[in-house]
């Protein structure tokens, strides 16, 4: 058994991270939940959160923050299906504030339910991203 | 017999076409190695969605109450055809090819007395079946002011088609697209969008990629299969679009790479005729001094 897990994490667009990692911690639909290498294999949607990959133990995690996608854990590895990734880095708090309050004014606005759901689910990411980026 | 000027007038403007069809040949051969890599980059995802999708569409498919996006409505009365095509001509056949696969399809579902909703993406496609399938049409998507194809443009129809879908507009959504083989040859292609297609059986590919272990759900099967299917045809759209793009800018290089050699050959017959005249032209004069000369 290797003391590192492989990884990947693979966006609609390509393939963002192919490498080996100590521990990641994935936030999973039914809350977070870390992967070690040899890993019992299972399948998990994920909610908009942050993932965070720690290359070594104890090392500072690398984290990268998800829109939502699917997380497998299979023998060979961990792999992530992001549905889009965005670096902490560049975050605009501000900027992101006056998005989530547009939103929030849109569904009310929101004439048939559908046009709703798809505002509320991206009014979702947008709060989870202004949290850990606060 | 046209006159020297005539000629060379001539020669001037085919020259300059030639001109602009290299230039377009060598944008397109650029525009085209981006647009590859592109397609190659999204390949992975796909590639994963579609194992994952297979593994799981396959244990639920018979459960009661699995999704309509997977199983289907029950019935196929009604289908969306989407025809994906370029926003700009000069690339040959290819639009045409498009439009042909796709006419035939929906004559076909016509003449089984099924309902048709045409949804264009690009305006090539659209000027064409417009002529033929004005009432059919409900919708055109314009990519024209897309510069770099992201998985946001594709999403964003993928969203109009599964809202129409949940709306009971129709049952069953086909995507016509070119897939790209190579610069010359262009495959176009019909793919099933909803309901999901599912292979036959798992087959042994898949079982290796499942690592043949048992896997935990969380949440369970049917959720994630939920959560995944919308996903999967916004996936489906982007891939097919990105295709697309690449053989469109393939077939573009191709359409120019010929009209420049039909220039070249076109320059060498008129300078030909050119040069005849001219020597026809001064014989001619010769004769007239000489006789002139031998008159007096």
């Amino acid at each position: 058994m290797s003391d590192t897990l492989h990884y990947e994490i693979v966006s609609p667009e390509r393939l963002l991270k192919d490498a080996e990692a100590a521990m990641i911690v994935v936030p999973g639909a039914d809350g977070d939940f870390g992967v070690l290498p040899g890993h019992a294999p299972m399948m998990s949607t994920i909610r908009p959160g942050v993932v965070a990959v720690y290359a070594s133990e104890g090392a500072a995690p690398e984290k990268l923050f998800v829109k939502g996608g699917l997380a497998q854990v299979s023998p060979k590895g961990l792999t992530i299906l992001a549905e889009e990734t965005i670096s902490l880095d560049g975050v605009d708090t501000a900027e992101l504030a006056k998005k989530i309050a547009d939103t929030r004014e849109d569904i009310a606005d929101a004439k048939d339910e559908l046009a709703k759901a798809h505002l509320e689910k991206e009014l979702d990411w947008m709060l989870a991203l202004a949290e850990v980026a606060a | 017999m046209p006159s020297l000027k005539d000629l060379k007038v001539r020669i001037k403007s085919v020259k300059s076409t030639q001109k602009i069809t290299k230039a377009m040949k060598m944008v397109a051969a650029s525009k085209l190695r981006r647009a590859q890599e592109a397609a190659e980059a999204a390949r992975p995802y796909a590639e994963r969605m579609e194992k994952v999708l297979a593994g799981l569409g396959l244990a639920v498919k018979d459960q009661p109450g699995a999704s309509p996006l997977l199983v289907g409505t029950g019935k196929d009365d009604v289908e969306l055809v989407i025809v994906a095509t370029s926003e700009r001509g000069l690339c040959g056949g290819f639009n045409t090819n498009i439009v042909k696969a796709a006419r035939a399809h929906i004559n076909s579902l016509t003449a089984a007395g099924k309902t048709v909703k045409i949804l264009c993406i690009g305006k090539k496609g659209y000027g064409v079946l417009r002529r033929e399938y004005a009432s059919k049409i409900i919708g055109t998507k314009d990519l024209a002011g897309v510069k770099r194809l992201g998985f946001a443009d594709a999403q964003a129809i993928a969203t109009d088609v599964l809202d129409m879908f949940e709306r009971g507009e129709f049952d069953v959504a086909t995507l016509f697209y070119a897939k790209f083989q190579s610069a010359l040859v262009q495959i176009t292609t019909k793919q099933r969008l909803i309901p999901a297609p599912l292979p036959e059986a798992a087959n042994e590919n898949m079982t290796d990629e499942l690592g043949g272990a048992v896997y935990e759900y969380e949440p369970d099967e049917s959720a994630i299969l939920d959560d995944l299917l919308p996903r999967n045809v916004a996936v489906q759209v982007y891939r097919g679009l990105l295709e697309n793009a690449a053989s469109e800018q393939g077939a573009r290089m191709t359409a120019m790479d010929n009209a420049s050699r039909n220039a070249g050959d076109m320059i060498d017959s008129l300078t030909l005729t050119y040069n005849r005249t001219r020597q026809a032209f001064i014989t001619k004069e010769l004769i007239e001094i000489i006789s002139g000369a031998e008159a007096l």
